[in-house]
């Protein structure tokens, strides 16, 4: 066994041509280690404190249910929207020159910037019935703030800069090469976009995407305040996590992000796969 | 080497971050004699009165020892800044909104015992009680606790479950129902429901619900603090004004010395005294230009055109005490859930 | 013809979203702050308070910029170049941050170094302090913008393949010179979106601070956590005004960038 083992390392450091493996691996897990496993295992620890049972029952509690459909359901809107637009702006912003570009470049960090709250307070106060933007769609009856339209919204504005540069980098580095051949060759663009340009922003694509799904599902500050935050309807699980530890149950409050982080890990770690599998077909 | 050289220099760079961290954070302790200083962790809008009475205390404190107070204010949800002292942020005194995040302070161990009496009144130098706020000239003819379950009436409060203050919000209509039903639990139970079914926006806090309110226009008649509806008005006086109900609360923000902080830092004394003197005339006359009710009655009474002084209220007492109350109404599946997944 | 109504449909939707998405919150930023009057922004701005917060929100921002752009590259390229079992595993573990909610990745803090926190006796034996002090507040920025950087090269050097790195390595070249001659140039610009991404991230971070902060005056609250204290406290215009200094940090790396990018392809030419 120890010796099969030897084997397959000797034949893989074999094809480590590229150097700096020991100290690129030592540097990564070592800091993955201190910065977040460490801290991380404490969610399991408290949670490893409650019996299975209890557990079961604080994570199947009805409101919590709740609570995980409405993050889940709004993040993955918020994040396809996210995603379509995010790939026609960072193509804008790639290909085309227009007045104005650089500003609008630079304005993709300022959800970042914003302290979560501050933008929380100012989508509420633009979104309810009486701001601006909200007013105009009172008028036609539909009702953006302390809906789960409202949480939406917000979380798209959290997930802009995700998808934006996680495209930009891949499409600036992209030859256009290949799209002048293909037009040459007579493609039609609908075409060049979905056989040439498609697959080869599609990896980066998804990880935006999946940041952005992940960061929705996570996010508090900014969605509280335009939530409304009524049980049932539109009450977003990270509050029931603060609710929990207003009442100091840090178990149950764990319990319920542990749940949270699984299932975000889950999506991750699927993207990063299909990631991966796109990655060698391009790259064979 | 040039692999081992930049091993090194990065190593160097991360170690000598974390140093630069640590000297950032390594106590600026004031060994001086001439200074003392304390943390003051309190709650959310307490900090222009804080301000004004950290002055004070100052002045004071000098006269009579000759020493210099720097006091570092904290300020936040009171729930939380309970749990961050019991967390380990080292406050000399807190100053909180419910009694009950004391209790729980003292239950970990910070706070000796029987500290409810070890000042006066309760250990609540101020107190404040539940309000309405509604727009100017009161379109939706808003008197009392039963004018809010009304069919058509929006109500704005924040939710007792996330907000410990607005647990007085759900308290005080309790109140009112239950003498109103002369204690007929039913009656209450549907009473509390139906205002909590007019209820458009269940904000996590009570600034949250203010916003909601004042900034972005919803519903009709805010459920709130006293002190901060009279900042509302006081920042919108053409806007709003303040409705008292018949019934309401006595809420006593109560105060105490962290009794293992201070004695690890050795400021038990100024501490006890930065606490006593809040009951002096002067931090009591402060206390009432900040919208909190004085505790001491003679100076209550200078302010009473600004108070309502014939709210007849109830204390928490009259639930049998916060724990009690909590676990009747506010813990998971208690009350308050029951009339939300019904 | 047809292409240039591509172009401007597209550039059209493009403006229109970020319009609605960000340019009239900002606006509204902008107003709310200045609705007392510019003498009443100058106040709040030149604030002891604001200071000493702008001060602890770069010193975190500085400190999490350059960990996790060392932590970044190294992880991007064992990610990227090599091959080896649980190399999925690693890159999601990596991406964790993202994936936990802020208030939980304050919490996790808490439980370890707090009062309650097994780290906590230890940490007393020497007189630390982690939470509830600055350490703390760098520790959870460091963590909430971890994976900014390795996330932002991960894509681009996968897109570039290993080919031109193998070779030099086949001709003799050390791990450093590879990695400054030839991946470097590639990851350019991922590199700078990374440390952007971070940076904004770091600088706006409320939820994980507000957690293990304490929000002592002076000591431990951040830009972000000030504002929210001016908030509760009923100063909503100072609260906006004091946002208004973050949206013009944001708008200082703009203009770095643009500076840096326009040498970067003035020099490429």
């Amino acid at each position: 066994m120890k010796i099969n083992i030897n084997k397959r390392q000797k034949t893989m450091i074999k094809k480590r041509v590229i150097p700096g493996f020991g100290i690129s691996i030592g540097i990564t897990i070592t800091f993955l280690t201190l910065i977040v496993l460490i801290p991380i295992s404490s969610i399991a620890i408290y949670v490893s404190g409650i019996s299975l049972n209890e557990f079961i029952e604080i994570i199947t509690d009805k409101q919590v249910v709740s609570g995980y459909k409405v993050s889940f359901f709004c993040a993955l809107i918020a994040a396809l929207i996210n995603a379509i637009f995010g790939t026609i702006l960072a193509w804008v912003l790639v290909r085309y020159e227009f007045i104005g570009k650089r500003v609008l470049d630079g304005l993709i960090e300022l959800p970042f910037a914003l302290p979560t709250a501050v933008a929380g307070i100012t989508l509420t106060s633009l979104y309810s019935d009486k701001g601006w933007i909200g007013s105009i769609f009172a008028e036609a009856g539909i009702q953006i703030a302390y809906t789960k339209i409202g949480i939406i919204i917000a979380m798209i504005f959290i997930g802009i800069p995700f998808v934006v540069r996680s495209i930009q980098p891949v499409l600036e580095k992209m030859d256009t090469q290949y799209e002048e051949a293909a037009t040459m060759l007579g493609a039609n663009g609908h075409r060049i976009f979905f056989k040439v340009i498609l697959p080869e922003i599609f990896p980066a694509m998804l990880t935006g995407f999946g940041l952005a799904l992940a960061r929705g599902i996570g996010e508090y500050g900014s969605v509280v305040f335009i939530a409304g935050n009524m049980p049932y309807k539109t009450q977003i699980a990270p509050l029931l996590i603060m609710t929990k530890l207003e009442q100091f149950k840090y178990a149950d409050a764990t319990a319920i992000a542990l749940v949270m982080l699984v299932a975000s890990f889950i999506i991750l770690l699927l993207i990063n796969m299909i990631q991966s599998y796109v990655n060698k077909i391009t790259n064979n | 080497m040039i692999k081992k050289r930049f091993l090194v220099m990065s190593l160097t760079l991360v170690f000598a971050t974390g140093v630069l961290t640590a000297c950032a954070s390594s106590k600026e302790s004031i060994n001086d004699s001439n200074t003392v200083e304390i943390t003051n962790v309190s709650y959310d809008p307490t900090r222009e009165f804080y301000e004004s009475y950290n002055n004070e205390f100052n002045t004071y404190w000098k006269e009579k020892t000759g020493q210099e107070v720097i006091v570092t204010q904290s300020h936040g949800g009171s729930g939380k800044q309970a749990r961050s002292v019991v967390e380990g942020n080292e406050a000399d005194v807190v100053t909180l909104a419910l009694a009950h995040d004391i209790t729980l302070i003292e239950e970990a161990g910070l706070i000796n015992e029987g500290w409810i009496n070890e000042f006066k009144e309760n250990s609540a130098p101020y107190t404040s009680t539940i309000v309405f706020l509604v727009r100017k000239g009161n379109p939706e003819n808003i008197k009392d606790w039963n004018d809010l379950v009304r069919d058509g009436v929006e109500v704005i409060t924040p939710n007792p479950k996330s907000s410990g203050g607005a647990r007085w919000n759900f308290l005080s209509a309790w109140a009112y129902a239950d003498n109103l039903y002369n204690g007929d639990e039913n009656k209450i139970k549907q009473f509390v429901s139906k205002l909590y079914k007019n209820v458009i926006v269940l904000d996590s806090g009570a600034r949250g619900a203010t916003t909601t309110f004042v900034e972005n226009g919803q519903g009709d008649v805010l459920i709130g603090w006293e002190n901060e509806a009279y900042l509302s008005v006081k920042e919108h006086p053409e806007e709003f004004e303040i409705i008292s109900p018949s019934i309401s609360v006595l809420a006593e923000p109560s105060v105490a010395v962290v009794d293992e902080v201070a004695e690890k830092n050795n400021t038990t004394e100024v501490a006890n005294e930065y606490i006593k003197y809040l009951y002096s005339d002067k931090a009591q006359r402060l206390a009432g230009e900040n919208y909190y009710r004085p505790s001491n009655k003679t100076i209550l009474q200078e302010f009473e055109n600004v108070f309502d002084l014939n709210i007849n209220m109830i204390k928490i007492e009259d639930f049998g005490g916060w724990s009690k109350a909590n676990k009747d109404f506010f813990e998971d599946e208690a009350i308050f859930d029951q009339i939300y997944s019904q | 013809m047809k292409n240039n109504a591509t172009k401007n449909i597209l550039i059209s939707i493009s403006i229109l979203f970020i319009t609605i998405m960000l340019v009239i919150p900002l606006i509204a930023v902008i107003i709310y702050s200045l609705q007392d009057g510019i003498e009443a922004y100058k106040i709040a701005i030149f604030d002891k308070y604001t200071i000493k917060a702008l001060q602890l929100t770069l010193l975190a921002t500085v400190s999490a910029v350059v960990i996790n752009t060392f932590f970044g590259i190294f992880a991007a390229w064992i990610i990227t170049k090599f091959s080896f079992r649980g190399k999925h595993f690693l890159t999601t573990l990596i991406d964790i941050p993202f994936a936990i909610s802020p208030v939980i990745a304050g919490l996790i803090y808490i439980l370890v170094f707090g009062r309650t926190g097994w780290a906590y006796d230890f940490l007393q034996a020497y007189d630390i302090k982690i939470v509830f002090a600055v350490p703390g507040i760098i520790l959870a920025t460091i963590f909430v913008t971890f994976p900014f950087v390795s996330r932002e090269i991960i894509p681009v050097l996968n897109a570039q393949g290993k080919d031109e790195e193998e070779a030099a390595a086949l001709m003799g070249a050390s791990g450093f010179k590879i990695f400054t001659k030839i991946t470097l140039p590639h990851i350019k610009w991922a590199l700078l979106y990374g440390i952007i991404l971070c940076t904004a991230r770091a600088m706006g971070e409320f939820g994980a601070v507000s957690v293990l902060s304490g929000h002592l005056r002076g000591k431990t609250n951040t830009l972000p956590l000030h504002i929210e204290m001016l908030y509760n406290e009923f100063q909503l215009s100072s609260a906006f005004a004091v946002s208004s200094i973050l949206v013009i940090m944001a708008v200082i790396i703009l203009i770095l960038r643009t500076i840096v990018e326009y040498k970067g392809k003035k020099a490429g030419e």
